[in-house]
């Protein structure tokens, strides 16, 4: 936060907008159908069409898969940062709290209604998420909502519940739906397509500019909720706007990719001890970072299965849940 | 005198219960204005209703002339800064990133800094002695330096008013007096108004120009360390027995509690 704040805030940016343009560069070569890494740069560069089958595969089946990547990181870790600072909890995630499983509740009942995914399935998973978030903020209310232990407890009780309920969800489900709905819900992003991006990405690029908006709210936050109203916040205005936003997040991207837990957890974690605490630069940090993180796992899964894959969110859990553990065991000494 | 805090018939409750009732008092210009009183007194939410953190049932509040509830959050912040209990920061804030934070009701609201801010900071810093530390991590410090960067992060805040919760609570010895001298030192060469909740009676004593004793939720007695802190309005506040004599240090009281054992022997 010294003088060059604005010089750290670019070179920080211009350096993540590197690696994520490098691991987009990697998931669009790499894939089962093998790797053309001339093939897609000689695209990319000329945008010429030569109508080529291998072509075919990069613009229509790795480039949305990759873009997806890159917007569901991003979703996912921002929400993981904003859930961090507003409940003043290094630990906490959208997953880990639930919000993520409320969300996948909703999209269930929405899919086995036959809804389609945009608006249908979207705004019921907007709508288990919020009530999800609701819930989590009446257990876990007034002061006790700071302290970590009762707060990640009621998360987990929130996760198991949900995790129950759409167990039943499917077991209801006897239709050709069910393999369709358990792969989803590992976390999977091979169902991308051009119009589906697009929609996300209109979604969820005004929540990226408004929280970066409120990012040095953020940072107030951190110094307790007496000391940042006393610095001008209008705590109750900022926490509900904070909440939304980030459910709305969530929930987007748990309606196209289903459940990718910890990468909320992972990246935000990850560039606190590269980068420090300055939200202003933790926000785009996590965007692009987690971005990268996204599509690098979703590479993963691509290639290494040697039949087929396996959704990212096995790859992300495999990577995060350790971590959680690790971070756990080392806040409580 | 001209009051930079005038309290109005202040009524406040928590559901049913009362916590203070008819509260009226004013706190002067440059004044070091400590609260003591027994637990569950009031004390800490008399502070909130200062600070503007809870808003008053029933009565006023005016902050340099004008009513509190006719402020924004910001231009609040302008005028009162606030310093809790200490808060444990689990993130890794710089010292200079946090004090720096004071400067925020001054900003934009991506808060970008000017040259101005810098040197603010930086005097906030050095008023503060924390100038050596000021690329250390928040949560590599001891409690007693926490506490000092909250206060030049209020300093930063370039308030009139600083209000402080139980700043010396849990610090020992060399930090209680360490903090006690700064606030001194900050009222006196700043006319910065010091207004201060405290449980420890003979701090308040040896720094207070004047003192509030509550007791549930009313004033008992309220004036200079040498008229509140007698041993009549002490017993009455605190219901136990206590020794006030003068302090050797000086003009001021000093008020020691009696063990129950020692009670015995004097009977």
């Amino acid at each position: 936060m010294e003088s060059g704040f604005l010089k750290r805030l670019m070179l920080v940016s211009a350096l993540l907008s590197v690696l994520l343009a490098g691991a987009m560069y990697l998931g669009i070569s790499i894939g089962s159908t093998g790797s053309n890494f001339g093939d897609s740069i000689r695209f990319l560069f000329t945008g010429k069409s030569t109508g080529s089958v291998s072509e075919a595969i990069i613009l229509q089946i790795r480039l949305p898969r990759v873009m997806l990547a890159a917007l569901v990181g991003a979703a996912l870790s921002l929400g993981g940062l904003v859930f961090q600072a507003l409940l003043r909890n290094p630990l906490a995630e959208p997953y880990i709290l639930g919000i993520s499983g409320g969300s996948a509740i909703g999209a269930i009942f929405g899919i086995i209604l036959g809804f389609s995914y945009f608006p249908g399935v979207s705004i019921m998973a907007f709508t288990g998420s919020l009530a999800t978030l609701l819930l989590l903020l009446v257990m876990s209310s007034g002061q006790t909502l700071f302290k970590k232990d009762s707060l990640l407890l009621s998360g987990v009780m929130i996760n198991a519940f949900c995790s129950a309920v759409i167990m039943f969800l499917i077991s209801m489900t006897r239709d050709a739906r069910l393999h369709n709905i358990i792969f989803w819900l590992m976390g999977d992003l091979s169902s991308a397509d051009t119009g589906k991006v697009g929609i996300l990405a209109a979604a969820l690029f005004p929540c990226f500019i408004l929280l970066f908006w409120l990012s040095n709210i953020m940072n107030l936050l951190l110094m307790g909720r007496d000391m940042a109203q006393t610095m001008g916040v209008n705590i109750k205005i900022v926490t509900v706007t904070l909440l939304v936003v980030t459910s709305f997040m969530v929930s987007a991207t748990v309606s196209y990719c289903g459940l990718i837990g910890f990468v909320g957890l992972v990246i935000p974690h990850l560039l606190r001890i590269i980068l420090g605490s300055d939200h202003r630069i933790l926000v785009p940090a996590c965007v692009l970072g987690g971005g990268t993180y996204m599509v690098v796992c979703d590479m993963l899964a691509k290639i290494l299965p040697s039949q087929g894959e396996m959704p990212a969110g096995v790859i992300t859990a495999l990577i995060g849940a350790p971590l959680f553990i690790y971070l756990l065991k080392r806040s409580g000494q | 005198m001209n009051p930079v805090i005038t309290v109005t018939k202040l009524n406040y409750a928590y559901g049913n219960i009362s916590v203070l009732r008819d509260i009226s008092f004013q706190i002067q210009r440059s004044d070091f204005f400590i609260i003591i009183g027994p637990n569950g007194s009031g004390k800490t939410t008399l502070l909130r209703l200062l600070a503007g953190i809870i808003s008053a049932g029933e009565g006023r509040i005016d902050v340099l002339g004008d009513s509190i509830e006719d402020y924004t959050r910001k231009t609040l912040a302008r005028k009162i800064a606030y310093v809790s209990q200490t808060v444990p920061v689990d993130f890794p804030f710089t010292v200079s990133e946090v004090v720096l934070m004071g400067r925020s009701p001054h900003l934009g609201m991506l808060g970008l800094e000017k040259e101005k801010d810098l040197v603010t900071t930086k005097q906030a810093m050095e008023f503060t002695e924390l100038d050596h530390l000021a690329d250390r991590r928040m949560n590599q410090l001891s409690g007693g330096e926490c506490q000092r960067v909250f206060i030049a992060r209020a300093i930063c805040q370039e308030t009139d008013i600083i209000l402080l919760d139980e700043p010396t609570a849990s610090l020992d010895l060399a930090h209680q007096t360490r903090i006690m001298d700064l606030m001194e030192k900050l009222q006196k060469e700043r006319d910065i108004t010091v207004v201060m909740v405290s449980h420890d009676v003979n701090l308040a004593a040896m720094y207070g120009k004047t003192l509030l004793l509550l007791k549930e939720g009313q004033i008992v007695s309220r004036g200079k360390p040498d008229e509140v802190l007698t041993f009549q309005t002490l017993e009455a506040a605190y219901g136990c027995t206590l020794l006030v004599d003068e302090s050797p240090l000086g003009h001021f009281p000093r008020v020691t509690p009696v063990p129950n054992r020692l009670m015995v022997i004097k009977k």
